[in-house]
């Protein structure tokens, strides 16, 4: 326990000496490092380092973002030297170290070096990939251990935190985020401050901030990102944001099965508590607050965030009726905000630095940073941050290297699937909130997905149709069966058996469910397809009037899940209909597992 | 009650008193109780039932919702294949047909032997590896999709070989 932040930065000096003093090593272990093999890497090093009589330490560290170059082994030397390798195996790892050992750099597979005195090897921040990043949310992420709490402080975490708490009303902090001008990341762009001020306001005495990791689209990795890099920043963001509203609790909301956010998120809480950073009297002073992990099965509509809070409740992930506001009675019935990671994670450096230092980074309207993930066909996928006002094209052929092979990019998928998808002459779209939405692009989540010609634009929309559809909570039927019908009609295009109506039928399917929809899934569920018949209206022709594919796709397989949500009413014994009370509890299980078997 | 379902309901009484969460709900229990027992017996939602004060209908209708659950004993391994966008434009379609018909299978489910369930998942959360799968909750990414099957199978012999 520390009595208040001076002692916990005396603390973190202390521990931070006691890892420079010998090699300190550190690996990437994040979702895309072990996806590339890190934890092979990982165990491979004591052995490694002990067999060369090598002094150490080994630090688990979260994702740089470079995923192109993961594994990534990361060496800091007692005299400070600290220089990264990419695509790290056991073996690359021996001769490395056998140079270490020996005093000596070894010079294969080098990625870049933080700081070095050998001027020969070029500067981490001046590589392709990092040129153009200004990194606000992801300062932290790859340099530090996410669990180590000194590590965090030793640099420069939970300032932000002690300023507010020791020399800020909550008035003062909501002034500050006004004055950075930070928007939700989640999707909407909402002011946060304004957010957070509809909260404020209630004298309830039980509030919520609710944080949303669900994270279901695919190609957005981000915040789990930063749950698994650096989750102690979120902690300090969401504890300002609870003084800042006068709220008493905190959640975290994480999608089971991504056992790595949810461990090391776990962790650092725990840590938190341990040095009197949650709890009762945070750092000494009289604000108390909690924070605690709630799970959610798989389903994507819990991101929605009236659903999450039935998902938190225990129920099922289905989106509420509107009014009445989150922040009015939100989960259990009390007043309750919902901010995504990226949103809370930005709060730290803004209190630490003030909102005019992040309202100068970005555009007039859109202030501070993007944080993308760059997927598919491109050179060096990987996850960055840039400040908004740069262009598509910057992001993709500056930072990501341009689409693979030197292929020409055919088509982007951005802001998950509801999304929808740009072309590729799209690429001179400014990354801004407002510019996007005329240009008719979603940065939503920040996913940006790259296809070169070889992918088919018709046979990818019927992937995101039938993800779509697969995760439509069936709570309105106009999304319910407005998906089902979408994909059965998209799924004939493909087999080319379309026929020469089905254009006019989407349509008129998308516009019901624009229409009738109770949450974004089914408003927005129309988008892939409207944005294809937009931009690859010829492809789309083709299929339908001459029933050819030309990059053969449609001809080859499609894998996707057969069963779903609206399987059981296929079958024609909806479970919901069919249960009553007259039924014995056994009888009640029988008929659940006559349907779900 | 048979011998079995009584081995079942007690194994879900203890993963129902250890869970971590600070706020116990239907579908805490029901994701402890699956973690635990690897898919959910009637006998294991009349535990959550009982244990959360509520019905049997009521913990259905979670049960049901959530595309993770089953209900069904499953194969000793899991084999999860991702089928998103990312890994689709990454070759993952006919990577995962040849993944399929490895197992003896037309679509996800239990491989005919009963040794291997193999499941779909909508994002694997490692995008940036593409085409990327899971082995027992291993990721592996950047898969050549012409020795997929391969690398599934050298993984499950490592693990299996593991455990013994
Ligand atoms: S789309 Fe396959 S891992 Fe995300």
């Amino acid at each position: 326990m520390s009595k208040d932040y001076k002692e916990l930065t005396a603390k973190a000096v202390q521990h931070l000496a006691s890892l420079e003093a010998v090699a300190w090593l550190r690996v990437g272990t994040a979702i895309c490092g072990q996806a590339a093999g890190a934890t092979n890497l990982l165990q491979a090093i004591p052995s490694l380092a002990e067999k060369r009589n090598l002094p150490f330490v080994l630090s688990e560290v979260g994702c740089m973002g470079l995923c192109y170059a993961e594994p990534i082994l990361d060496i800091q030397t007692p005299d400070g030297d600290r220089i990264l390798y990419k695509n790290v195996d056991p073996a690359l790892a021996e001769k490395i170290l056998d140079s270490l050992a020996k005093g000596k750099t070894h010079k294969d597979n080098l990625l870049g070096a933080v700081t070095c005195k050998d001027k020969a090897i070029p500067l981490l921040k001046n590589i392709p990939m990092m040129k153009q990043q200004t990194r606000v949310a992801l300062r932290n992420a790859g340099h530090i251990d996410p669990i180590d709490i000194f590590q965090y402080v030793a640099s420069g975490g939970f300032k932000g935190l002690s300023k507010a708490l020791n020399t800020m009303s909550a008035s003062e902090v909501i002034e500050e985020v006004t004055k950075s001008g930070l928007r939700g990341r989640g999707g909407a762009a909402f002011p946060t401050a304004t957010k957070w001020s509809f909260l404020a306001r209630s004298d309830k005495k039980t509030k919520y901030i609710l944080c949303n990791c669900e994270e279901g689209d695919p190609g957005a990795f981000n915040d789990k990102g930063i749950l698994e890099s650096d989750p102690f920043t979120l902690i300090e963001g969401m504890i300002i944001a609870g003084y800042a509203t006068g709220s008493s609790n905190g959640v975290i909301f994480i999608r089971h099965g991504h056992a790595g956010p949810i461990e090391r998120t776990e962790k650092a809480l725990e840590a938190c508590y341990e040095q009197g950073i949650l709890g009762s009297n945070i750092l000494g002073t009289d604000f108390s607050y909690d924070i605690e992990v709630s799970l959610t099965g798989e389903s994507y509509v819990a991101g929605e965030e009236t659903a999450l809070m039935e998902a938190v409740e225990g129920k099922r992930a289905m989106p509420r009726f509107r009014p009445p506001f989150p922040a009015q009675a939100g989960l259990w019935q009390q007043p309750s905000n919902i901010n995504n990671v990226k949103t809370l994670a930005y709060v730290p450096e803004i209190v630490a630095k003030g909102g005019d230092w992040f309202a100068g980074i970005g555009t007039e309207k859109s202030k501070g940073t993007a944080i993308i993930c760059l997927s598919g066909d491109i050179e060096r996928p990987g996850m960055i941050e840039v400040p908004f006002g740069l262009t598509i094209r910057d992001v993709i052929e500056k930072i990501g290297g341009g689409a693979r092979n030197s292929k020409s990019i055919k088509l982007l998928q951005t802001g998950g699937p509801l999304g929808g998808v740009l072309s590729g002459d799209q690429l001179d779209i400014v990354l801004d909130f407002d510019a996007m939405a005329t240009a008719g692009a979603i940065l939503g989540s920040g996913g940006i997905i790259i296809a070169d010609e070889d992918t088919c634009s018709v046979h990818l929309t019927r992937n995101l149709i039938a993800f779509c559809q697969y995760e439509s909570c069936g709570k309105c039927f106009p999304c319910r069966l407005g998906m089902s019908h979408l994909l059965e009609v998209i799924e004939r295009i493909t087999l080319l058996n379309g026929l020469e109506s089905d254009k006019a039928l989407m349509e008129r399917i998308g516009t019901s469910m624009q229409a009738g929809s109770l949450c974004g899934h089914g408003q927005l569920g129309f988008n892939p397809v409207s944005s294809a018949l937009k931009y690859f209206k010829d492809e789309f022709d083709q299929h339908l009037e001459e029933h050819v594919c030309q990059t053969n796709q449609c001809s080859g397989p499609f894998i996707g899940p057969e069963k779903t949500r609206r399987w059981a009413h296929h079958t024609g014994s909806s479970p919901t209909a069919e249960v009553s009370d007259r039924f014995s509890s056994s009888q009640i299980q029988k008929q659940w597992i006559s349907v779900l078997k | 009650m048979t011998i079995e379902g009584q081995a079942i309901r007690s194994k879900a009484k203890t993963a129902l008193s250890n869970q971590s969460f600070k706020t116990v709900t239907v579908l805490s229990s029901l994701l402890a109780v699956h973690d635990s027992l690897g898919y959910l017996p009637a006998e294991a939602i009349d535990e959550v039932a009982k244990y959360t004060k509520t019905t049997a209908n009521d913990v259905w209708a979670v049960a049901s919702f959530y595309t993770n659950f089953r209900f069904t004993d499953p194969p000793p391994d899991t084999v999860e294949l991702c089928w998103g966008p990312s890994c689709h434009i990454r070759g993952a379609m006919p990577m995962l047909q040849k993944v399929f018909e490895h197992f003896g299978l037309e679509q996800e489910g239990d491989s005919p032997d009963k040794k291997v369930q193999v499941r779909l998942n909508t994002c694997l959360g490692a995008c940036s590896q593409a085409p990327v799968i899971s082995v027992n909750h291993r990721l592996v990414g950047n898969l050549d999709p012409d020795d997929a099957c391969s690398t599934i199978d050298g993984l499950l012999q490592k693990h299996n070989r593991g455990k013994h």
